[in-house]
């Protein structure tokens, strides 16, 4: 069932969220970028079409602690200090990162389950906000999704009149429910107008008709022992900003800091490209930086896909082509790969 | 809360052997004295010393015995340093059981066994062999052929010796690199000595050692009419998690804490030459 909001009453509508549960979203930063922030009284929803960093931090923050230990002589204490997540909602995710989280899922709600991630998850409301204004480094149309109706638990539109909102889940449902006071509801085609507005210039966009085929139709080995990664890696500097920045990027080092009255075990994120990743006291599976830029991508393209019913582990966000030093990016290699 | 298998339990070492000059086998319980967790042969644990580090071990003792678990640790590392420095009586950290193990109970079970090792990979194999000592009327012959540098450095040597040389049906075959005083058994790389031996090709191979002896040991064995499908190994690679999410195990599209660390080599053919 759709309702709306009228636009001018959006600040009312953020402050009875934020009344239940801690409110994110999308703020403008000094330097041009957005980046989600609390939302509190007189806060701005950033214009932007996307947030520099992904929204993976929301559920797999950049650092986790993972449990604690007291060392005393020959004996070990092991704290779980593990507390249940607070109620938070998050809201202007974008399509490209709703579907990210239903990647990760893959990844830390797959047996055995990861209670760090799916504790936040539980306790996280994602309302999605359609786009309208797609940007030449777009391309999630390539991964299926539909950035003018996204995912989440909610998904919201947002015209020059009103804030649409639909429910996808049953945690969007009571969500919804909990706020239908200040909603009023409306048909549900009153969003089709932009969303064909908003497919129009998507189908424009340089991305929009890259092909994957080349990846669902050859072999993990014949992918994996082309010639072509020499070329694609030379120039990579191996700085893990494409990581940093990706949304779907999940791999983590595991680490223990003696602070001097304990120790703290703790998550970190980490990266495939960087050289000790693999490194072991006696040899590194992956020495070369074209072995390390390989893994990125054959993970994303091939790997990713053979073990989750053919679904890639990209999404089309555009975010590391906007960062990557080199402008080497995954479209260039899923556009390399195609080209024989 | 969920339950979460990336916090450890605590285990409690109650027994350290020095095997070779540079591998100690440490003797692990939980703080109850009782064995902190069942296994099939060929699993692995996550040990670690906290403020020092976590690493992948395969559990050396057979799931038969009810009683400890053993770790045989190579010295070569930070993490092993220090196992390889502490005394009796410390605690430690131990999660798992962790990866597929070897199929004891479906593939393996009713055949003739072949176990090549050599150096430190006697660690993972000892888990079978000794699990197949304790079932010896489910399995067929078995033929151990092990070899390491020098005599001191067969991990195990006195279990040898004691149990496996008298066990029914069993041959074992030892062997070292380079002739040494007071050893008057065969001398030579494995490779060649599994070549020498002439092993029936109908055997099932389970082997284990240092990346160069494998290639060489496959190679021989594919000429002497062995089939990939009936030669396992078990593999080793960085790890921190062992549950396959923290993305620097795999092989191709399959995590070694996950989905190995044991594969036949018909899977490995399948999957990149990248370890």
């Amino acid at each position: 069932m759709m309702f709306r909001l009228p636009i001018n009453e959006l600040d009312g509508f953020f402050a009875k969220i934020a009344a239940g549960r801690r409110l994110y979203l999308p703020v403008d930063q000094n330097d041009g970028t957005s980046a989600f922030a609390e939302w509190s009284e007189g806060t701005k929803m950033s214009e932007n079409l996307n947030t520099l960093r992904s929204a993976k931090s929301f559920f797999f923050p950049q650092v986790t602690n993972l449990c604690d230990f007291n060392v005393k002589d020959k004996e070990i204490e092991v704290i779980d200090n593990r507390a249940d997540s607070e109620d938070f909602a998050v809201f202007g995710v974008r399509g490209c990162d709703a579907r990210a989280f239903t990647i990760l899922d893959k990844v830390f709600l797959v047996d055995p389950i990861d209670s760090y991630y799916a504790t936040r998850r539980e306790h996280g409301v994602i309302i999605t906000l359609a786009c309208t204004m797609p940007e030449e480094h777009c391309f999630c149309n390539v991964f299926g999704i539909d950035a003018t109706s996204p995912e989440g638990d909610v998904t919201t539109w947002k015209t020059d009149s009103y804030l649409y909102l639909n429910a996808n889940t049953e945690k969007g449902e009571a969500f919804i429910a909990g706020i239908k006071d200040i909603l009023e509801e409306c048909a549900a085609d009153e969003v089709e107008a932009q969303r064909a507005k908003t497919k129009e210039i998507m189908a424009k966009l340089p991305f929009a008709n890259v092909s994957t085929e080349y990846f669902e139709k050859n072999t993990l080995l014949d992918i994996f022992n082309s010639e072509k990664w020499e070329k694609l890696s030379e120039a990579c500097i191996a700085c893990g900003t494409c990581t940093f920045v990706c949304p779907t990027c999940q791999c983590y080092d595991i680490k223990d800091f003696d602070t001097g009255h304990g120790v703290k075990r703790y998550r970190t994120w980490d990266s495939c490209m960087y050289a000790d990743f693999t490194k072991m006291a006696a040899a590194n599976s992956r020495n070369s930086q074209m072995q390390r830029f390989r893994q990125r991508f054959m993970h994303k393209l091939v790997y990713f896909p053979d073990n989750n019913n053919g679904e890639f582990g990209c999404v089309g966000c555009g975010r590391c082509l906007t960062r990557c030093p080199i402008s080497m990016n995954i479209v260039k290699v899923i556009k390399t790969f195609g080209e024989e | 809360m969920h339950n979460e298998t990336l916090i450890p339990k605590i285990g409690v070492v109650t027994d350290i052997r020095q095997d070779t000059p540079d591998v100690k086998t440490f003797r692990v319980v939980g703080t109850d004295g009782k064995k902190l967790f069942e296994h099939i042969p060929g699993q692995c644990a996550m040990v670690s010393m906290p403020g020092v580090g976590e690493g992948m071990f395969s559990i050396t003792s057979s799931p038969t015995n009810t009683e400890f678990m053993e770790f045989s640790i190579k010295k070569c590392g930070t993490l092993t340093s220090w196992l390889h420095s502490m005394d009796v009586g410390q605690q430690i950290t131990v999660r798992g059981p962790y990866g597929n193990g070897f199929p004891v109970e479906t593939t393996f079970k009713g055949k003739d066994l072949l176990f090549i090792a050599g150096g430190i990979g006697l660690a993972p194999l000892r888990s079978v062999i000794n699990y197949v000592r304790d079932k010896r009327e489910n399995y067929g012959s078995v033929q151990i052929i092990y070899g390491s540098r020098s005599k001191d450095d067969l991990v195990d040597y006195q279990e040898i010796l004691d149990e496996w040389m008298s066990c029914p049906n069993t041959e074992v075959n030892l062997t070292i690199d380079r002739e040494q005083e007071g050893w008057d058994g065969h001398v030579g790389f494995i490779p060649n000595y599994v070549k020498e031996l002439e092993p029936d090709t109908s055997k099932t191979v389970v082997m284990c050692g240092p990346p160069i002896m494998i290639k060489f040991t496959l190679a021989g064995l594919k000429e002497l009419g062995f089939v990939d499908t009936n030669v396992f190994t078990t593999m080793e690679l960085r790890m921190k998690c062992a549950i396959g999410k923290c993305g620097r195990c795999n092989i191709g599209n399959k995590y070694v804490c996950k989905d190995g660390p044991v594969f036949s080599f018909d899977q490995l053919s399948e999957l990149p030459n990248e370890y």
